[in-house]
């Protein structure tokens, strides 16, 4: 094991690392979409929504990926690997962190919403100013537990060819017989990169409760 | 490409025999997981600080590194230092390490969520540690732990479709490789697909089933 397979171990965890953080992020997105669905009352949004989460966390993300390698070529879209799996870690993380809002959004105290009725709020402005960051700050913890989750879940997409941490410490370990020191020195790099998040999200959210306590 | 049917038909048994090793070892994996998370959580809440910490760290490293990687040490690092392990050996032994880290984590919690008083209460009565730990802490902590531990049994049939990854003969290892055989890759995704989630769903349910009539158990004890 020597510094220059490290090295690459380590240029490779910032692909991981890439990859994780843009799911995570799309994710929020369409997460935020499928809560408002659920939360709209009317069943043409709820229904499909709940068969969304239902299905993205019934199914392996392997099979998921799987999926759609298979599928979208099939259909005619040929998209890059990196495309489809940033497409899959995205949708997958999609419908856990809806989980997590939805869990937020029914710990707002009912009545800091009706004080913003009596106050004269839109439900717009309701939305905005209370519901979604008192919401947002309840579910901070479970973001960044779900942050670390897909990291790791991340390592799965060296199945289909992306040359993240999991996939260059396949290689390296093939092409050098190493594979002890190169999948524990990756096994460390997943380590630290989630504790230092873990750590960051820990001081995050002190500092969140300072500002709006 | 269309959807054909009688692909999936031709390779019931095959599918079944996947299935089946999919969902033992499953069950063991859990089993293994529980039993061992449950010393874990035992031994770091009495062992004293020193085994508290060292398994402390053990636990965190195995919650923060990916089951694949683990697995891959375990499968192709193993043999370095003399473990040989087969497929299927590896996995189990892979998957009950892995799930043994939070299931640990589950149980610390559930220690954690009985009342002092009711084990000096205990103490107070001459229970012994081993008596107090049967007798109180377990019973008390059943219903905190339960549905955390359903949750987690779930994610773990879901991690076992990577052992697929080291040729275990599982469910999605079997399917895919009937899917490739056959150029029947829309079939084979379909099966993975919906096996997997209708055990899924009927685990969920039967999990807040148990948690419903342990409730009742308890409060009507109470």
């Amino acid at each position: 094991m020597t510094l220059k397979l490290f090295t690459l171990l380590l240029e490779a965890a910032l692909s991981t690392l890439g990859i994780s953080l843009v799911s995570i992020a799309i994710g929020f997105v369409i997460a935020m979409l499928l809560s408002a669905g659920m939360q709209s009352g009317k069943s043409i949004y709820i229904l499909p929504a709940r068969l969304f989460i239902s299905f993205f966390r019934g199914v392996p993300l392997l099979v998921q990926l799987l999926l759609i390698y298979t599928l979208l070529p099939v259909i005619g879209i040929n998209v890059p690997g990196i495309v489809a799996a940033i497409v899959g870690l995205s949708l997958c993380t999609a419908a856990y962190q809806a989980e997590n809002l939805r869990g937020g959004f029914e710990g707002v105290p009912r009545g800091l919403i009706e004080a913003a009725d009596v106050a004269g709020f839109s439900a717009t402005q309701t939305f905005l100013r209370i519901r979604a960051p008192i919401a947002l700050r309840l579910t901070f913890p479970a973001l960044v537990n779900e942050a670390i989750m897909i990291l790791k879940s991340s390592s799965l997409v060296s199945v289909v060819g992306i040359i993240e941490l999991t996939k260059m410490a396949q290689d390296l370990a093939s092409s050098t017989y190493l594979p002890l020191p190169i999948f524990a020195s990756a096994a460390l790099i997943y380590f630290v990169i989630n504790s230092v998040i873990a750590l960051l999200g820990r001081y995050a959210e002190k500092s969140l409760k300072g500002a709006t306590a | 490409m269309m959807f054909d049917p009688q692909v999936i038909i031709d390779k019931l048994p095959e599918i079944g025999s996947g299935l089946f090793v999919t969902l033992w070892l499953w069950i063991a994996g859990v089993l293994g997981g529980v039993i061992a998370g449950f010393i874990v959580a035992t031994a770091r809440r009495f062992g004293g600080l020193a085994v508290n910490a060292v398994l402390g760290a053990v636990v965190e490293v195995l919650r923060g590194t990916p089951f694949l990687i683990q697995i891959f040490l375990l499968y192709y690092g193993g043999p370095f230092v003399g473990l040989m392990l087969d497929p299927i050996p590896c996995g189990l032994i892979g998957l009950s390490v892995y799930s043994a880290a939070y299931y640990s984590e589950v149980f610390r919690a559930g220690y954690a969520s009985v009342p002092v008083g009711h084990v000096e209460a205990a103490e107070c009565l001459g229970m012994t540690r081993l008596q107090t730990i049967s007798r109180i802490q377990i019973p008390e902590m059943a219903l905190i732990v339960l549905p955390p531990s359903v949750n987690l049994a779930i994610i773990l049939l879901k991690e076992s479709a990577v052992l697929s990854i080291i040729t275990v003969p599982e469910l999605t290892a079997t399917v895919s490789a009937i899917g490739s055989q056959q150029y029947a890759f829309l079939e084979a995704i379909f099966v993975l697909a919906v096996t997997y989630w209708i055990i899924v769903e009927l685990t969920d349910r039967l999990g807040r089933q148990a948690e419903k009539r342990l409730s009742r158990l308890r409060f009507s004890k109470a």
